[in-house]
């Protein structure tokens, strides 16, 4: 996938982090964000692609992007509340 | 008194409308029972607390039976993977081998060590993760009186309490769970 150019204002690197550690840390990351900020999170875990849009849906965070790369994911959050 | 379909549709309308604003104030809640004391059943009801806690979830686990020991301060660093009729172990161990005095303390070595290969977090971690969270835990009130179990040695933050307290919980709750 393309990347659309999301800045990040945060990265979490969750890389070698295994389910459902990357969550686990998303959560006080982005709320350590203002409003409107954007958290880049870097997983290798393959749950993640499934697991970090989960845990946007269900705690009301906008999923902007999620990127696969060769040996991992990035995922942009945003936080909207 | 017979309603038209018009009537029908007005009215369900109106029903799930005041539903959602009843629900929306309110947070989604999990209740999850943990029954079982070796270290492969202690590692799902608190990897889904910790998650559901990370996922704006509430969350509670009611420790009943041999699930005590993972709140026990005393037994829970030393929870035991089970040898004897486990077939979907990694390594499968036939359960006349796995008889053998030592090999669960191998079989709980070789779990500790796969989990620690792929950094799951250990069962101490996972609990401090859920009472920093707000994992509400909750030790059986008739476990502790059955196995002689003192409040002393629960982890510190755990309320105890009954069934009929915890059912009350459980009936408010969108999931629950026994492990």
């Amino acid at each position: 996938m393309e990347k659309r150019g999301n800045k990040p204002d945060e990265v979490l690197d969750s890389r070698k982090l295994s389910c459902p550690v990357p969550e686990l840390k998303t959560k006080p990351a982005i709320s350590k964000l203002e409003i409107g900020g954007i958290l880049e999170v870097i997983c290798t875990d393959p749950g993640s692609v499934k697991d970090i849009p989960a845990w946007a849906k269900q705690t009301g965070q906008e999923l902007l992007e999620v990127v696969h790369e060769d040996s991992h994911y990035e995922f942009f959050i945003k936080k909207i509340k | 008194m017979s309603v038209t379909e018009q009537e029908k549709k007005y009215i369900e309308e109106i029903v799930e409308a005041k539903f959602k604003e009843l629900m929306s104030g309110r947070k989604r809640r999990m209740a999850i029972i943990a029954s079982k004391g070796t270290l492969d059943m202690a590692y799902p009801p608190l990897i889904l607390a910790d998650t559901a806690a990370a996922m704006d979830i509430e969350c509670s686990i009611f420790f009943t039976f041999y699930g005590l020991d993972i709140i026990n301060k005393n037994k829970n660093k030393n929870l035991q993977g089970p040898s004897l009729a486990n077939p979907a172990m990694p390594v499968p161990m036939p359960n006349i081998i796995g008889a053998l005095p030592g090999m669960t303390a191998m079989a709980t070595m070789m779990m500790k060590s796969w989990m620690a290969k792929v950094n799951v977090p250990s069962i101490t971690e996972l609990l401090n993760i859920a009472a920093e969270t707000g994992v509400k835990m909750i030790g059986c009130q008739m476990t502790m009186d059955v196995m002689g179990t003192k409040k002393e040695e629960l982890i510190d933050g755990v309320e105890v309490a009954g069934a009929a307290a915890y059912l009350e919980y459980a009936a408010e709750a969108d999931i629950t769970l026994f492990v």
